[in-house]
């Protein structure tokens, strides 16, 4: 992530170089599909492992007085069930295990990404659409299954004059369509520029001390440094709005408020 | 033109898209300290609005640094 991983004298920085997915065990291809064990599948491993041994060492010995591990436990798992009472309600804290898994996924990819020399597996599209098409699945299974057919005045915003109602409801049908789309683009286009503009920084350190312009070099690291606790932010706020996002859509699917 | 040259120009186009990202993000900011200002004591439960409201803003600008990559390194 430090830009400096593959310093060959500075010009020849790749910024996108941290985004490569290559093969760590080569595994046969079975029905056209690649099985081998990627860089980004091991990160994916890691986070989950890292995030289940986090949980299941924070709440392993309670204590009625907590200790730093089984605090930090317990806010994170008291912030969600916050969330997800307050966007949805007490209806809502049958979906907490699936929010709070996704959020706790998520944070800890972005997080994980942060290291240097690792791989953001968050940058890649294809898994924040996975992660956002299994919300969308999810809410419009709730939607029809509470609701039946009537689920579809979803698309009906009700007291507007009925000459502009053919019109109104292509616009919803089309913005509900929209939603995994913007809501993985949203995750994956600020994980994704955010290290590629540290990349790019990075290079910049480089190629002017390795030029000799040591003095210079000072501004752009100085910026990286900001940058870094930019990114370190918005990982953890990408994280909270997927899964404020994803509690809004469950309260419109079970509440139908509009 | 060169099919390429357009490319690179479409690609600067695109990123014309973060003048609104950043009057949003100046918008979402300045209203929110407006509100903050005039009550203090109501601020701190908005700012999870807030925070919302500005990865919302922020990630229509990226929308646009997508349609750039996208001339970039796939058309």
């Amino acid at each position: 992530m430090a830009g400096t991983s593959n310093a060959d004298g500075g010009a020849g920085i790749d910024p996108m170089h941290q985004f490569e997915v290559h093969p760590i065990i080569e595994l046969p291809t079975i029905a056209g599909v690649d099985t081998s064990f990627t860089n980004a599948s091991l990160w994916m491993v890691l986070a989950i492992g890292l995030s289940s041994l986090f949980l299941i060492i924070a709440s392993r010995r309670t204590s009625i007085v907590p200790g730093r591990l089984q605090l930090m436990g317990e806010m994170s798992y008291s912030f969600v069930a916050n969330m997800v009472k307050e966007n949805v309600g007490t209806e809502g804290m049958k979906y907490f295990p699936f929010i709070f898994s996704l959020f706790v996924f998520i944070l800890f990819c972005n997080m994980l990404g942060m290291l240097p020399y690792s791989f953001t597996v968050t940058s890649h599209l294809i898994v924040t659409f996975a992660l956002a098409a299994t919300v969308f699945l999810l809410v419009t299974l709730v939607g029809f299954a509470r609701h039946g057919v009537g689920f579809l005045k979803l698309f009906v915003p009700s007291g507007i004059p009925v000459v502009l109602l053919p019109l109104l409801v292509v616009i919803e049908v089309i913005s509900y369509l929209t939603r995994p789309v913007s809501l993985s683009v949203r995750l994956f286009g600020n994980m994704m520029a955010g290290h590629t503009m540290l990349k790019i920084f990075g290079g910049f350190v480089v190629g002017l001390s390795s030029a000799g312009l040591i003095p210079l070099a000072i501004a752009p690291f100085a910026l990286m440094v900001a940058f870094t606790g930019l990114e370190l932010l918005i990982a953890g706020l990408q994280a909270y709005v997927f899964t404020i996002l994803t509690c809004i859509y469950l309260n419109e699917a079970i509440h139908m408020d509009h | 033109m060169e099919a390429e040259a357009a490319k690179y120009i479409g690609a600067g186009i695109a990123c014309i898209a973060l003048a609104g990202a950043g009057i949003s993000i100046g918008t979402i900011f300045g209203n929110y300290l407006a509100g903050a200002l005039r009550n203090p004591s109501a601020a701190q439960g908005q700012f999870p609005n807030l925070l919302l409201g500005f990865a919302l803003a922020e990630a229509t600008g990226l929308f646009g640094l997508i349609i750039a990559l996208i001339l970039l390194f796939v058309v």
